[in-house]
């Protein structure tokens, strides 16, 4: 743990002296924000607890999704053992056959599959992640009091949360949750009479998403606007830390896309309560004709990819962000590349918006607009690959504190290089012709989506939580957590490449009538075992979290890990506001770490007389 | 309620945060029709498609928007200027052109049904419906400001404050931008067909 001497009462001293008096708490005498119990936990518009609602739902959903995905990987790893003992979860989605033999639903199956991606993908890698920490860290890290509107971010949460209630209730509907796939591409998704998940289950996920859009689209403005105007004095746009970088950039990113995705589903919405055929042309189902004609499914796909491509990049940057704070604290070094780092950010932004089509090679575009996808597909490796670059150079020969955040964090890096070397194999329209639709891609995005941002997700926790609590998560089952998923998480991705290359296609309930595929029932025993030990490691997680906020080693110091930004000057728990009185002033950049003889110096230190100006 | 702490931390205040954060929601907004215009173009380019005349009374109703927005910033000034009599005349015309804006489009929509486009036929037609729906329900969403503006403008004493310009500030940025947007949306849906 880190040993920094703490010079308190110098540091308060500073903020005294040199920050700025905004008379905040004059105005705020009979706070309306810390008044009762429901203004204060509830309907809270304070963003410390905002981020902690996020994060708590976002973690409840987390556990929700992945059960699910330990419930399908069952049936397919071990299609011959019996499932009855999971009937009084399922109940009728357990069909048991006269011997006692009970299998899953081929039905619910895909409807877990789809509930599954839906869930993580937007529910706790959006919303969980940059939901938590861009609330937590904008106003602590850029010293500010609260958002812009503490008004609309506290809406934004509830959007969220009906988000979420809309979508639970579709897990308890007759008819079964909608089980197209996350992507939800029509015609499937657009026909009642298609499966029993597109019917009142499909109504259900659009309502939700549409909802959880809002919820996005609400924080994401607070976010933006508050980056932008609410900076402290001398927090220049370059002083900032990555991570508000991170969460600014992502912000951007999700208000341009995200709402291009409620105009497909509300052509959506409309194809399939009030007949229109944007996305459904002539089509036959059970026999008989319906009478939709002349409308494209593959514009859905244009239009979901749009933002569908973006938003890889809305769950993976504020996880970088995250992960570059914590490698530099840990590592006692400046960041390498501050603002190499910026750049290759907006540049992934950028071209993030240019290669969907990259999703569409199989669907029958032209070729030769493929070849164009393809190319802005492989140029967008290069920022992914200068900012990898720096990290590694930030860790080298760095003092490291090999403590949990900073261990999920390098985590984090692994598992990005090895996802996005298979990106650029997906990336190349030729072998795409291949590898498109089977566990190959299955691989690639689970290492580079999935579990990289989960690891930075949880750097972040492990790394913030004396901010959110004042308590520490004991380090031991933290360490625990981190090799056994780091290890478990390999083993279940890793073997999915080569059934990839093989040709097993994803989202399929079983192989049995493909003698191909015979061969690779062992690796899925294999893969299934891993997904259940790495579901139990995280339990380990969970309970760490909940223990910890009660029991965990107490906060002593301000500034525990010795780290240079604003949130570590505020008092252990910080009050509505943030700074009892003036807010700190900034005086150089995030990352002025071993300079000289000294191993920190906070960013609200003046610049020394024989210090150069922002040495980066 | 308090809806944002207003000063840059070093005193200094340029946009308004509220407004700035009115502006980051419209971008959003424009994304949303970009994403149905370019559906549109692409869809239209895929071939198979009806062609037919927008009804005249959409050219009736833009005027009244275009018109309704004159009248909004007429009140806007006259608020700033203290001429109460004026402010509240205006205000009044400006959410009576923004209703007959509605009820035209809507008028509008039963002539298309009535020579033969409908909802389900070739999609040409459901994106007309389509856009101008989605646009009519982004000004309903105006007018209902705009009554919350008028609610203020005879319910309060007539006292012109820095917050209250602001507030009316917000209103008629929404409101022109509402009009912005249908112009372009009906130019495009006029000339690209
Ligand atoms: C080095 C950069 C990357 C390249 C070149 C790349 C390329 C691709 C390609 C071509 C596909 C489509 C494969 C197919 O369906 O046949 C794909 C799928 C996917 N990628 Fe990447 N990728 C990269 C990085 C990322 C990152 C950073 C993320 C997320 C953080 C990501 C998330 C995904 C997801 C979620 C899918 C699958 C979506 C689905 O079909 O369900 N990729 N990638
Ligand atoms: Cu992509």
């Amino acid at each position: 743990m880190a040993d920094v001497v703490e010079d308190v009462q110098a540091q308060e001293k500073l903020i005294e002296e040199l920050g700025y008096d905004d008379h905040f708490h004059e105005h705020h005498k009979q706070d309306k924000y810390a008044s009762g119990f429901i203004s204060k936990y509830v309907f809270s518009q304070d963003h410390k607890i905002i981020a902690k609602q996020f994060l708590i739902t976002g973690m409840i959903w987390a556990i929700i999704g992945s059960a699910m995905s330990v419930i399908f990987r069952m049936q397919l790893g071990f299609p011959e053992e019996s499932l009855t003992w999971i009937k009084p979860l399922l109940g009728k989605w357990i069909t048991v056959d006269a011997n006692g033999m009970g299998t899953l639903n081929p039905e619910f199956y895909y409807a877990l599959v789809t509930m599954h991606g839906t869930i993580i993908v937007f529910f706790v890698l959006t919303a969980g992640l940059s939901g938590t920490f861009s609330n937590l860290l904008i106003p602590l890290q850029l010293g500010s009091r609260d958002m812009a509107s503490p008004f609309l971010n506290m809406l934004s949460y509830w959007f969220f949360f009906l988000a979420s209630i809309i979508m639970f209730t579709s897990l308890f509907l007759n008819t079964g949750p909608f089980s197209g796939g996350w992507v939800a591409y029509p015609p499937l998704s657009a026909l009642p009479e298609a499966s029993s998940g597109s019917k009142a289950g499909m109504t259900l996920w659009t309502m939700s998403l549409v909802f959880f859009v809002v919820s996005v689209l609400l924080g994401g403005v607070n976010y933006i606007t508050t980056v932008l105007n609410l900076r402290t004095k001398g927090m220049s746009m370059f002083r900032m830390p990555l991570s508000i970088w991170a969460f600014f950039i992502t912000a951007i990113i999700a208000l341009l896309s995200f709402p291009v995705l409620v105009s497909a589903f509300l052509m959506l919405i409309l194809d399939r309560g009030l007949g229109t055929s944007f996305f459904l042309s002539e089509i036959f189902i059970g026999g008989q004709a319906l009478d939709h004609v002349g409308g494209s499914p593959i514009l859905y796909q244009h239009l979901f990819w749009f933002l569908g491509h973006p938003e890889v990049y809305i769950i993976i940057l504020p996880a970088m962000g995250l992960v570059s704070e914590v490698l530099s604290v840990h590592s006692r070094k400046p960041i390498f590349g501050y603002t190499a780092m910026v750049l290759s950010m907006m540049a992934i932004a950028f071209l993030s918006f240019l290669v969907w089509a990259h999703h569409m090679f199989m669907s029958g575009v032209n070729p030769f607009i493929s070849s164009i996808f393809v190319i802005f597909t492989l140029i967008i490796a290069v920022p992914s690959a200068v900012k990898v670059f720096n990290w590694i150079a930030t860790v080298y020969k760095g003092n490291i504190r090999l403590v949990t955040p900073c261990l999920f964090a390098i985590g984090f890096v692994s598992m990005f290089i090895s996802g996005g070397l298979t990106g650029i194999f997906l990336g190349s329209s030729a072998i795409d012709i291949q590898l498109h639709d089977t566990y190959f891609v299955v691989a690639h995005f689970h290492i580079v989506m999935g579990v990289a941002a989960f690891f930075g997700m949880f750097a972040g926790i492990y790394h913030w939580y004396p901010k959110m609590y004042g308590r520490f998560m004991n380090e031991t089952l933290g360490k625990i957590h981190f090799w056994g998923t780091m290890i478990g998480a390999y083993v279940i991705f890793w073997p999915m490449h080569y059934l990839g290359m093989a040709g097993v296609p994803r989202r399929y309930y079983k192989f049995d009538t493909f003698q191909a595929f015979a061969d690779f029932s062992d690796m899925n025993k294999f893969i299934t075992i891993g997904a259940i030990i790495v579901f139990g490691v995280q339990l380990i997680f969970v309970i760490n979290f909940f223990y910890s906020i009660w029991r965990g080693k107490k906060q002593t110091t301000k500034n525990p890990w010795g780290a240079s930004t604003l949130e570590w000057t505020t008092p252990i728990r910080p009050g509505h506001g943030n700074w009892p009185g003036k807010i700190p002033s900034v005086h150089r950049w995030a990352y002025d770490y071993s300079k000289g003889e000294r191993e920190v110096i906070t960013q609200i230190e003046p610049i020394g007389e024989d210090e150069k100006l922002d040495s980066h | 309620m308090e809806l944002a702490i207003k000063h840059r931390a070093d005193g200094t205040r340029r946009v308004p945060p509220m407004k700035f954060a009115l502006w980051v929601g419209l971008a959003s907004i424009s994304m949303m029709f970009a994403g149905f215009i370019s559906a549109y173009i692409v869809r239209m380019a895929a071939g198979n498609w009806l062609e037919f005349e927008l009804p005249s009374l959409f050219m009736a109703s833009t005027m009244m928007i275009i018109m309704s927005s004159l009248t909004l910033h007429g009140a806007f000034i006259s608020f700033r200027a203290q001429k109460e009599m004026r402010y509240k005349g205006l205000l009044v015309i400006s959410v009576m052109l923004g209703l007959s804006f509605v009820i035209l489009q809507y008028l509008g929509w039963m002539d298309l049904q009535s020579i033969g486009i409908d909802l389900k036929g070739n999609p040409s037609g459901a994106f007309v419906y389509m856009i101008s729906g989605v646009h009519v329900a982004h000004v309903i969403g105006g007018i209902a400001v705009l009554v919350v503006a008028l609610l203020h403008a005879f319910g309060l004493p007539f006292i012109v404050t820095q917050k209250r310009i602001e507030r009316l500030d917000l209103t008629c940025q929404y409101w022109h931008y509402v009009d912005v947007l249908w112009v372009v949306l009906f130019l495009f849906l006029t000339y690209y067909r």
